[in-house]
């Protein structure tokens, strides 16, 4: 239950090829958003793009998810189900995707402005994508986990945002969720003592809300919403500890 | 997709049982069958019925948990 499994390069061979297409398709789709567009209709693409790439869509029946990926709009802040909402201009929107290949998992996320994004709005994406990638390029193995959670918190914080407590980040390989849970936050007596080692594959997503930390579910029992309407952004990357510090895998080519 | 972080609540030990296992109550009164962490075992930390726990429980088998913290 609480075994971090270390991943051969076996292993890794088949988590980079995942990860690979989920980068591929997360560029793929960042080209689809425009005003108008339904997010069904991403997610229809999202779908054909993964299944072409001799992928398995990762999320459809993931603990019952019913859809190719989570797209979450404005105050949603992961996990929306993907519908007949129609993007318009000032939107923001989070995709979040993920690829198995031979039985092995990539999991990545971004969060795009649609048509032109207001001055805060587009703060709060750039905060969060900084935060992932300071959180990451802190990862060291034998440096505890715990650096990076407070990297990222600390460049939400400072930036006058908060991350979301109520969901984490987690260990991926032939599992989806597998341990450890990666807190975007540190809290005394929590989640300590987790050493970071060379092998461990890691999937780090901030979740960034321009209000308070506060979530609530939807009744449909999926979608995350800020608790106070406030809008969220959400980037996810999967990152291999290497030797010497950190690759990440679903890095864009 | 993000997880969901594990349900975390506060118990009472009821009855150390073999196996590092114990029977603890929730403060709702219910009672769950708790193991102890890798963690807690490294540590070697004794704990005694009457003792004040953090556990951890999944969302999927609310009968089952796992001690990760004992308050002193």
């Amino acid at each position: 239950m609480s075994v971090i499994i270390i991943k051969s390069p076996r292993e890794i061979e088949l988590m980079r090829r995942a990860c690979r297409v989920v980068a591929e398709t997360l560029d793929f789709v960042g080209e689809l958003i425009k005003p108008g567009v339904t997010t069904g209709a991403l997610d229809k693409a999202v779908g054909e793009f993964i299944l072409g790439r001799d992928c398995g869509v990762a999320f459809k029946g993931l603990y019952g998810f019913p859809a190719n990926s989570c797209i979450s709009i404005n105050e949603q802040v992961v996990h929306g189900i993907p519908g007949p909402r129609k993007l318009v201009p000032g939107d923001i929107v989070s995709i979040d995707i993920g690829a198995r290949y031979k039985n092995y998992y990539g999991d990545g996320a971004r969060t795009y402005p649609v048509g032109e994004a207001s001055e805060e709005d587009r703060k709060l994406i750039r905060v969060c994508e900084e935060a992932l990638e300071r959180g990451i390029s802190v990862i060291r193995p034998g440096r505890p986990l715990s650096d990076v959670s407070a990297e990222i918190q600390k460049h939400v914080e400072s930036n006058g945002f908060s991350v979301v407590r109520k969901y984490v980040g987690h260990g991926i390989g032939s599992d989806f969720h597998e341990e450890p849970q990666i807190p975007n936050f540190v809290e005394t007596g929590r989640e300590r003592g987790v050493i970071l080692q060379a092998g461990m594959v890691l999937a780090i997503e901030p979740m960034v809300n321009a209000g308070g930390h506060d979530v609530k579910k939807l009744d449909d029992s999926w979608t995350v919403v800020t608790a106070d309407g406030k809008k969220s952004a959400h980037f996810e990357h999967t990152v291999l500890v290497t030797a010497d510090g950190a690759e990440v895998l679903t890095r864009p080519a | 997709m993000a997880k969901e972080e594990a349900i975390r609540v506060e118990a009472v030990v009821k009855e150390a049982l073999p196996n590092a296992m114990f029977k603890v109550v929730l403060e709702n009164g219910h009672e769950v069958l708790a193991h102890v962490s890798g963690r807690m075992r490294m540590n070697f930390i004794r704990i005694l019925p009457g003792d004040k726990v953090t556990i951890d429980m999944s969302p999927y088998d609310l009968t089952r948990g796992r001690i990760v913290w004992l308050q002193k």
